[in-house]
């Protein structure tokens, strides 16, 4: 029996009367998606059902974790945060600029790390093998970059506006325009990696994978804001998104990260 | 809204993850990610492993992150595992003398993973270990875990971690010597034998 849209907006909002309950009866806000979200049939069989072993890492400050992988000039090239330059014709579609800060819990931001983006190009198709979706490639579009933040935490991207594209959840599932986002803090316990969206996109309601984000203000920090002044004349529109990466941290910073 | 205000720190709430989704391999795997070692280096250590699902099938689609220190106990803080090239765009790999200690794998289309690393010193009071995060299509938000090597059994038994774990399950964290400095450590998502999962707090 195919699965149809109706179906999965059943469960969907079965999910969500569920997280409202359990903060009716005093549960923690919900961050994060839970691993078994139905909805997304892919999570089905790929999530622990064991609950996880909790480390303190207050205890045992030394241990690796609070460390994180080095990344730095050598780890990208001048023009990896350019989308749009990376071949030798100009890619199709309408040009964006993505900026924003990459902060910490406390609102600190984080220095030097590596960010690492990719999209599927205007007509919504990924440059990836296995993809099937028949819409055209760009041969002027990638849809890979990557920056690392400056001495505020800022990154900056230009790139092109992605399409949205179909998938086989169910049937006429339809992914929201998105660009997906890898991300390093100070600690490896920050490691992040998510997605952002674009505001207003009217497919939001439908998705699974963004609606497996149950609280609904931390659905809404998912979607970047239109922000003029990142707007560059005569050539592209601007969308601004911060990112605050969760997890425990080291509680002494490193000179100079 | 997602102009975060540093001012009041009410307002900085965690981004939510999301799945790495199944079109990233295009994206972050790096040619070299799996050879951490440096060229040669005779503390080098293979580890390697399949992914598994609930229902025991291998998935072709899961992303292994490795991080650990060297045989001395010291957390790397070198750049450069990732390098590029400024004439072609490209990757140029790791230079081949320096330990990064950071690494990045795919399964390929059998569920398999391996990478070579050096052998890791311990840390603190932890038995030698190295980091482990994995990422999938299907998972909503990674899982950390650890490989710890077998061999010095006293060690693993005053290790922090491992005596928070059931004695049942705790083997799920510790790799298979195969020899030749060769180590097993399959990861089971969900089900029988399922891999302990840790949460940093
Ligand atoms: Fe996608």
């Amino acid at each position: 029996m195919t699965l149809t849209q109706q179906d999965i907006d059943q469960e969907i909002a079965a999910e969500h009367a569920a997280y409202e309950k359990r903060l009716a009866d005093g549960a923690p806000v919900e961050h994060h998606p839970r691993r078994d979200y139905t909805p997304y049939r892919s999570s089905v069989l790929r999530h622990p059902k064991q609950p996880p072993i909790a480390i303190d890492v207050t205890k045992d400050p030394e241990i690796v974790e609070l460390h994180a992988p080095a990344f730095g000039e050598r780890d990208i090239t001048e023009i990896d945060n350019d989308l749009t330059r990376q071949h030798t014709g100009e890619p199709i579609g309408e040009r964006i600029t993505v900026s924003g800060r990459l902060l910490d819990r406390t609102g600190r931001p984080v220095r030097g790390q590596l960010i690492e983006i990719w999209q599927a190009n205007s007509a919504g198709r990924y440059a990836h093998q296995r993809e099937q979706h028949d819409a055209p490639l760009d041969p002027n579009f990638t849809g890979v970059g990557r920056t690392l933040t400056d001495a505020d935490g800022f990154y900056r991207f230009t790139t092109i506006q992605p399409g949205p594209y179909p998938w086989r959840n169910h049937l006429n599932a339809w992914r929201p325009a998105h660009i997906h986002f890898s991300l390093f803090g100070s600690a490896f316990t920050q490691r992040l990696v998510t997605q952002m969206y674009f505001p207003n996109d009217p497919l939001f309601p439908y998705d699974p994978i963004l609606q497996s984000v149950t609280d609904d203000a931390a659905r809404q920090r998912l979607v970047a804001t239109y922000d003029h002044s990142l707007s560059v004349p005569e050539f592209s529109l601007g969308y601004h998104w911060d990112i605050v990466l969760d997890g425990p941290q080291a509680t002494w910073i490193e000179e100079g990260r | 809204m997602t102009k975060i205000d540093t001012s009041s720190p009410e307002s900085v709430l965690p981004t939510p993850s999301h799945t790495v989704g199944p079109f990233y391999g295009y994206a972050l795997p790096f040619s070299g990610g799996g050879d951490i070692a440096p060229a040669g280096h005779p503390d080098t250590i293979t580890v390697h492993g399949y992914v598994y699902d609930g229902e025991g099938k291998p998935l072709p689609d899961a992303l292994v992150e490795l991080w650990g220190p060297d045989p001395d106990g010291r957390v790397p803080q070198v750049d450069g595992s990732m390098r590029r090239d400024a004439a072609t765009g490209g990757h140029l790999g790791r230079n081949g003398v320096e330990f990064t200690g950071w690494g990045r794998v795919q399964t390929d289309a059998n569920g398999h993973w391996y990478a070579r690393t050096l052998r890791p010193g311990a840390l603190g009071r932890n038995a030698p270990c190295l980091s482990v995060c994995v990422f999938a299509r299907g998972l909503l938000m990674h899982l950390f875990t650890r490989i710890y090597l077998p061999g010095d059994d006293a060690a693993l038994a005053a290790d922090p971690l491992l005596s928070q774990v059931d004695a049942e399950r705790r083997g799920t964290l510790i790799a298979a010597d195969e020899g030749r400095g060769t180590y097993r450590f399959d990861i089971r998502l969900q089900g029988e034998g399922e891999t302990v999962f840790l949460e940093f707090q």
